[in-house]
């Protein structure tokens, strides 16, 4: 369903995909896993036409998305590591607007939009301008947005960042009901190891760029003699913190995009 | 088609929502009108031009146009940075039909401003012509809008930051205005700013405008007309071209 062959992302001089290769099949759920920074982000802009690879393959189910952009646009759906609500509008507008995106039928739209609302407690607030929630309602809110249509291949960059305990059971129920039943292919993110063990069927783990193991949550404990992925997460990356030089640079970045200094 | 219309909608929404912002926004061309309309009336008068607040008034509706459209292609920089731009961006919807809608959003939009300053014209005691030719001032307004929309969009799809925005503003916008005939007239320029006025889109829209309004224009209709047209389609495909290109 997604196929990656030799893909290369630079910001310039930095080089922050370096020749990855991977294979997802159909109806599988897939996790990319890395510290901050790792490229996964970028990766998967790359895979949802939002970014040009500096060179590389890229085909989702069969297309290649740098090319046949609204082809592959059609096929996937994408929640988001970083907000990307309209704040000027209401939670319920919000998801109107990505039901007339997604061409989600008419008749459905007000059924589908209450149901998934309701599901992530998001119902009474439904009238109020999404800037004046608060960060894990608009988290609540970009996940149930993200169910309203059902894409064939599933993006979820860090879905639970920021989540209570209840909306992410919440929402892995809600991927493997779809997976189950739709057979729909999820591509995940996430920085708990926990959730990849017990929702990914295969993982890839990133580092500076590069890809540094490949397998079932198994055979990559296996191969590291690890008894949680954690461990194995640990012994494959190694256990420098990359955190506060990635949100130090990115805050600079932040900083920089605000007051001019194009990158 | 309904994502075009969604889009549009949005841009409407956010406009009739922000009441502070729409009073601001009037506030400088109605600045303009009072001090230039009544400061300048007496000298324009003494040379035999006729009444300032007459000629101004059209001048005074275009700025509020030009100001108001390129502003909101240029306000793709919030989304940007709030992220809903992504939103649209991966949408299965043809970037050009993301593009039109909010181009068209900020063309309403940018009419709407210049029918309330029309209003405040018409309080000051501006008169048109013929009121029968209020339609054809609408149509030369929602061209003038249709044209700076798109390039507010082209703008607006390239920069990236705060810079890139003031850069426009003062560098592009206004001189756009200053340099239309919106303030002066078209005749007895010197050679170079007659040069320049020409090479002015703002300047076709003013004179159509002021042909509506008060009978008066320097160029003819249907050259304005015509004009204007080619130029919002040379426009449009060019924010198409920029919004289509960009990566986040
Ligand atoms: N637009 C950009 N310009 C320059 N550098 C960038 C840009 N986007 C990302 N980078 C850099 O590329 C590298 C990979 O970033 P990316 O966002 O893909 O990381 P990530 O794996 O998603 O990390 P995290 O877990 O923190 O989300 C980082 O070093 C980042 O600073
Ligand atoms: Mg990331």
């Amino acid at each position: 369903m997604i196929r990656v062959q030799n893909l290369v992302k630079k910001f310039g001089e930095f080089n922050a995909v370096k020749d990855i290769s991977f294979e997802v099949q159909k109806g599988e759920i897939f996790a990319f896993l890395g510290p901050n920074g790792a490229g996964k982000t970028t990766t998967i802009k790359m895979l949802t036409t939002l970014l040009t690879p500096t060179s590389g393959k890229i085909e989702l189910d069969g297309l290649d998305p740098t090319h046949h952009r609204n082809e592959a646009r059609q096929r996937f759906g994408i929640v988001f590591q970083d907000p990307s609500l309209d704040g000027e509008q209401t939670a319920y507008e919000n998801m109107e607007l990505h039901a007339v995106l997604y061409k989600v039928p008419r008749k459905l739209r007000a059924e589908r939009i209450q149901r998934l609302l309701s599901l992530f407690e998001l119902w009474d607030r439904k009238d109020d301008l999404v800037k004046t929630y608060s960060g894990g309602m608009k988290r609540r809110l970009e996940i149930a947005r993200g169910f309203l249509h059902t894409p064939k291949i599933l993006f979820l960059d860090e879905p639970t960042l920021g989540l209570d305990p209840q909306t992410r059971n919440q929402l892995w129920t809600h991927v493997k009901h779809l997976n189950e039943t739709e057979q729909v292919t999820v591509f995940l993110t996430t920085h708990y190891m926990d959730e990849a063990d017990r929702v990914a069927q295969r993982i890839a783990i990133i580092d500076h760029g590069g890809i540094v193991a490949q397998g079932t949550p198994q055979e990559l404990k296996q191969q590291t003699n690890s008894d949680s992925l954690e461990q194995a997460f640990l012994a494959l990356t190694g256990s420098t913190i990359r955190d506060e030089a990635a949100t130090s640079t990115d805050q600079m970045r932040q900083v920089a995009k605000m007051w001019g200094n194009r990158r | 088609m309904s994502a075009i219309y969604i889009l549009w909608l949005r841009e409407l929404k956010r406009y009739v929502r922000s009441k502070a912002q729409i009073i601001a926004s009037l506030g400088q061309p109605v600045m303009y009108l009072l001090a230039l309309g009544f400061g300048l009336g007496p000298v324009f008068q003494k040379a035999g031009n006729g009444s300032y607040l007459q000629f101004v008034a059209p001048g005074v509706i275009s700025m509020t146009i030009l100001f108001s459209s390129v502003f909101s292609g240029i306000a793709m920089l919030w989304d940007r940075q709030f992220g809903f731009l992504k939103e649209t961006l991966v949408a299965p919807v043809p970037r050009i039909e993301i593009m039109l809608g909010r181009t068209l959003g900020g063309a309403t939009v940018a009419v709407i401003q210049g029918c309330l300053i029309l209003v405040v014209c018409l309080i000051a005691g501006f008169r048109p012509a013929h009121l029968s030719s209020l339609p054809l001032a609408f149509l030369f307004m929602a061209l003038i809008a249709l044209v700076f929309a798109a390039l507010g969009t082209a703008f607006g799809s390239i920069i990236q930051d705060m810079q890139g925005f003031q850069l426009i503003m003062n560098f592009m916008v206004m001189p756009i205005f200053f340099l239309s005939g919106a303030l002066f007239p078209l005749t007895n320029l010197p050679k170079v700013l007659a040069v320049i006025t020409r090479l002015d889109p703002l300047t076709y829209g003013v004179d159509a405008l002021r042909g509506a309004l008060i009978g008066a224009s320097h160029f003819s209709l249907l050259w304005n007309l015509s004009l204007l047209s080619v130029i919002a389609v040379a426009f449009l495909s060019l924010g198409a071209y920029f919004f289509s290109r960009i990566q986040l």
